[in-house]
């Protein structure tokens, strides 16, 4: 067949025909983790080794792939996932989100709204939103079965009662279509609403774990909350100081050692193009 | 050029099962499929797409007794995949709409705790543009899709209802007319009443 030293985007075909069935599983049951025998992969886990196998599995010679890490195109993670996939599958790469035909995310969703032919690919740590309270999986599939999610909203009533507010604020549970709760992967509760009726299929992988769930398009994805303290996207009293977004999830960046800070978009594709923008009518 | 089975596997398979995945994911839309390929008669070159991209040693695969044996070792040939002894053993099955009929609750729906451990059934069919068409909603569908399946059996509508009211148990449902296909997940639901 061909001179490579191993198959197109790395896996095996076999692998890919499990993955993908697995794929397939987790659009018909939204929001429900399906377990795949995750394989290990040339990076250690906890470096998107799940949503490497998804985009593998999927990814063919005309898709255009982005990766972003907290948003960001540049920083270690992405810039080596975008290699791995530009020689193993030999596809185009991107930083433009609106370019891309798979975006693989870790920890953020684009501010650039997505479109229908895209699809978003997550980087899931820990896939069990019931994790931390209920810690055995048998359990916790269980619970699943049974749909008994009261000790979700007691974690919440905690928050409030300890806190006086809802204060998670990241990996922020969501029931999908009405069924399932799921752990939207580490994203910050800020875009949490971006998964709500989303044109684009949204797929999670988590490898250590070896779960795959889904969100696929025009899905009804809910944030708990309760109805005296309704879910509220976090709100900030800065602006960026690179691009002047108010719109925008926004790092906060230490500058010395007296206080100092700013903050400045996470999204570094969605900075860079307003900054143009803003340049551009600078100059007219 | 046709050939019996993906000339390229590796790209063709991922050619395929993208459209599977939209399809999916967008019940009700209808994508070509299986275009290059020359199975056997009478298997539909999109049901016989479906079946090379996604099925191997580790799916038993049901075959519909209306199918000559040469589907069934063309299939076990190609994709490797044992025989399932019963429908509620097998991961895929075949079913000729014309031949066969449906059945729904004859396949594995899973378990509550492993709603995956059900059948997903490539439903071959004359045509994806005559009959009474679907009325869907759900996941994946904006507001409401249609989709027109040729000889699907009169009670389906009853049948897809009862099957929905154990969600997330059920059958997802591949359509082969040709080389076209769409897709029915558990996670749709049919609207009652005239269109």
């Amino acid at each position: 067949m061909s001179a490579r030293p191993y198959n197109f985007a790395y896996l095996d075909e076999q692998t890919k025909r499990m993955i993908r069935r697995a794929i397939l599983k987790a659009i018909a049951v939204p929001g429900y983790q399906v377990p795949f025998a995750s394989r290990e992969m040339p990076m250690p886990y906890g470096w998107g080794t799940g949503g490497v196998q998804v985009t593998a599995a999927i990814i063919g010679p005309d898709d255009v792939l982005k990766v972003i890490d907290q948003g960001a195109d540049d920083t270690t993670n992405a810039v080596s996932i975008r290699a791995f996939f530009a020689k193993t599958a030999d596809v185009a790469t991107t930083t433009d989100t609106t370019e891309a035909t798979i975006i693989q995310t870790r920890h953020r969703v684009p501010e650039t709204p997505l479109t229908g032919d895209q699809i978003l690919v997550y980087q899931v740590p820990i896939p069990e939103p019931l994790r931390f309270l209920e810690p055995r999986e048998s359990e916790t599939r269980t619970m699943h079965a049974l749909a008994e999610y009261g000790v979700m909203h007691v974690k919440l009533y905690e928050d409030i009662a300890r806190h006086g507010h809802i204060a998670t604020t990241y990996a922020y549970p969501a029931r999908v279509a009405g069924r399932y709760i799921m752990d939207p992967s580490p994203i910050p509760k800020f875009d949490n609403p971006k998964l709500d009726d989303c044109p684009a299929l949204q797929l999670f992988g988590a490898g250590r774990e070896k779960r795959i769930y889904a969100i696929p398009p025009f899905t009804r994805v809910v944030s708990l909350d309760f109805e005296d303290y309704p879910f509220e996207r976090t709100k900030f009293d800065a602006v960026c100081e690179f691009c002047g977004a108010t719109d925008s999830f926004l790092d906060e960046v230490v500058t010395d050692d007296k206080g100092g800070r700013m903050f400045v978009c996470s999204d570094t594709d969605y900075c860079e193009k307003r900054r143009a923008a803003n340049k551009k009518d600078a100059a007219e | 050029m046709s050939a019996l089975a993906f000339a390229d596997p590796t790209f063709e398979s991922q050619a395929a099962f993208r459209r599977i995945m939209r399809a999916l994911s967008a019940p009700g839309t209808i994508l070509a499929c299986g275009e290059a390929l020359a199975p056997p008669p009478p298997l539909a070159r999109a049901a016989a797409a479906t079946l090379l991209t996604l099925a191997d040693f580790e799916t038993p695969l049901w075959i519909a007794p209306s199918f000559p044996a040469a589907i069934g070792d063309y299939l076990a040939f190609h994709t490797g995949a044992p025989r399932a002894a019963a429908p509620d053993k097998a991961v895929f099955a075949l079913v000729d709409l014309s031949a066969d009929g449906l059945d729904l609750a004859r396949f594995a729906l899973g378990t509550a705790e492993y709603p995956d451990r059900s059948t997903t059934i490539v439903v071959q069919t004359a045509s994806l543009d005559a009959g009474p068409r679907l009325r869907l909603t759900g996941p994946g569908v904006r507001g409401e899709a249609r989709l027109a399946v040729a000889s699907l059996p009169a009670d389906f509508a009853a049948q897809w209802a009862e099957i929905r009211a154990g969600f997330p148990l059920g059958v997802d449902l591949v359509f082969a007319a040709d080389a076209r296909l769409a897709a029915l997940p558990r996670s749709t639901a049919i609207i009652e009443g005239a269109r």
